[in-house]
């Protein structure tokens, strides 16, 4: 056992600690970039579907069933290889000033989450009775202010459970991007394991990593769904 | 286009089949069936050991679970390429590699699917069936379990989509499913990649599609069922309450 944590703790030493360094950052950087992206877009997505617009609401539900229906690791590939191909010459130049193997991925993830949050969004926004809804407006609220004090803050905290499910799921999903060659922490322990032959030390520091912050994603979202429940009698 | 899909339609369907390996959709499908069947047992079996008082048997299922949770897929496939050679103490296929993997994944995933269907069972039927003398394992299996099974179907079959995805994972480690011939058809014409990868997306998309509207249609009949507007033969009965409204 004490060979084992030894040679576990070698790959943190130079030149393996670096690679795994580097891996921890890019996932790092892949999940809050289309974390922002994949919210960002999913709300303005759960707007439209809620509008009352039914072109709009049949454009969403079109997009939020392709993305829900293909596999995460076909959107990356269709990115990488595929969009990265057609799109004109000085969108492909800005794009792959970012590195090509980080932002296409990221941009797969992020818009394929983006469906899920905007299905999360829309089921809190539909749990609340319209009742209440109505009730504030014959108080005197406007739209706006019905919306802001009365309706959102009940529906984010409805759709509190699934929305951190699915951030945890964007987060492990990151780790796809391995397979057009993103150096992010899964490419890295396989790196280390071409290298070093450690196979079994190498996936535990992985396997330990994602594991970590995945179980402090889901207790994190935990403790602030259980502050922020609304007291029942 | 359409003229990628008349030159290798067939590879995408079968892969190399009948001069090499099966492979392309069939594979998908042989792969996500195969995985759905072994892991189902399994689940039901979790389920149990989840809800279970029994400490032994509690603790290691939700560790089990919670770890698969927290885990992606991948790093699960490359821990199964390289456990389960040691495990069985020869080399195996990626093929068999993965089943182990969807097996395990899914097996936790669907134990909380089943975990949830037996919970919603309501508790007065456990005691209704206990009070007439029926053991405990009795009570599960002829009361519980058939009831809670068939609400779950909905749910089996959107699980069941989820597996269809997770197959996609094959492409790396190498096993010749739809996504890896689709990749080895772009690397044969090597100046279509946006066509070859729609092309590949669109047959997700439609085999997904058509199985998660079979799931919802399946969902509204239970949910009929279940509230009693449904007769046992299938016609429907008129409801007053839901007509009133």
């Amino acid at each position: 056992m004490p060979d084992f944590l030894k040679s576990v703790l070698s790959l943190f030493n130079a030149p393996y600690g670096e690679i795994l360094l580097q891996g921890c950052l890019l996932t790092t950087w892949l999940t809050v970039f289309s974390f922002v992206l994949a919210v960002m877009l999913g709300t303005c997505l759960a707007m439209l579907r809620v509008s009352g617009n039914s072109f709009c609401e049949r454009v969403v539900a079109a997009y939020v069933s392709y993305q829900q229906n293909v596999p995460m690791l076909v959107h990356i590939l269709l990115w990488y290889f595929g969009v990265s191909n057609v799109l004109p010459i000085f969108m492909q130049d800005t794009l792959n000033y970012f590195g090509s193997e980080f932002i296409y991925p990221a941009i797969a993830i992020g818009l394929c989450m983006a469906a899920y949050y905007s299905e999360d969004i829309r089921s809190g926004l539909r749990a609340i009775p319209h009742g209440q809804h109505e009730a504030s407006r014959s108080l005197g609220l406007s739209y706006l202010k019905s919306m802001r004090y009365v309706v959102i803050p009940q529906a984010l905290r409805m759709c509190a459970p699934p929305f951190i499910n699915h951030t945890v799921l964007l987060f492990k999903n990151t780790s796809l991007a391995m397979a057009v060659g993103a150096a992010e922490m899964t490419y890295a322990v396989r790196d280390i394991e071409n290298q070093t032959f450690l196979t079994f030390q190498a996936y535990s520091i992985a396997t330990l990593f994602y594991l970590v912050v995945s179980l402090a994603l889901m207790a994190l979202g935990s403790y602030v769904a259980h502050r922020t429940r609304i007291p029942t009698r | 286009m359409f003229e990628i899909i008349a030159n290798n339609w067939q590879q995408l369907l079968v892969g190399q089949y009948p001069q090499g390996a099966l492979g392309g959709l069939a594979l998908t499908m042989i792969l996500s069936v195969l995985g759905l069947i072994i892991a189902f047992p399994l689940s039901v079996v979790l389920a149990f050991c989840r809800i279970s008082p029994y400490k032994v048997l509690n603790i290691p299922a939700t560790i089990l679970v919670y770890v698969v949770r927290g885990l992606p897929l991948v790093m699960l496939v490359f821990w199964s390429y390289f456990l389960v050679p040691v495990l069985v103490g020869q080399s195996v296929s990626g093929f068999t590699a993965l089943i182990c993997t969807l097996v395990i994944y899914e097996a936790a995933y669907l134990s909380e699917v089943v975990r949830a269907g037996i919970q919603s069972i309501p508790e007065g039927q456990v005691e209704a069936a206990r009070s007439l003398g029926m053991s405990y394992r009795k009570t599960m299996l002829k009361v519980v379990l058939p009831q809670a099974l068939y609400n779950m179907v909905p749910s089996l079959i959107s699980q069941f989509v989820s597996l269809i995805k997770e197959t996609s994972i094959g492409y790396v480690i190498s096993v010749q499913e739809i996504t890896f011939s689709a990749n080895q058809i772009n690397t044969q014409l090597l100046t279509k990649p946006f066509e070859v990868f729609a092309i590949l997306a669109l047959t997700y998309y439609i085999l997904c599609f058509c199985l998660t509207q079979f799931a919802k249609w399946a969902e509204r009949r239970t949910t009929q069922k279940r509230l009693g507007l449904r007769s046992p033969k299938g016609g429907e009965l008129n409801d007053p309450v839901l007509e009133s409204q």
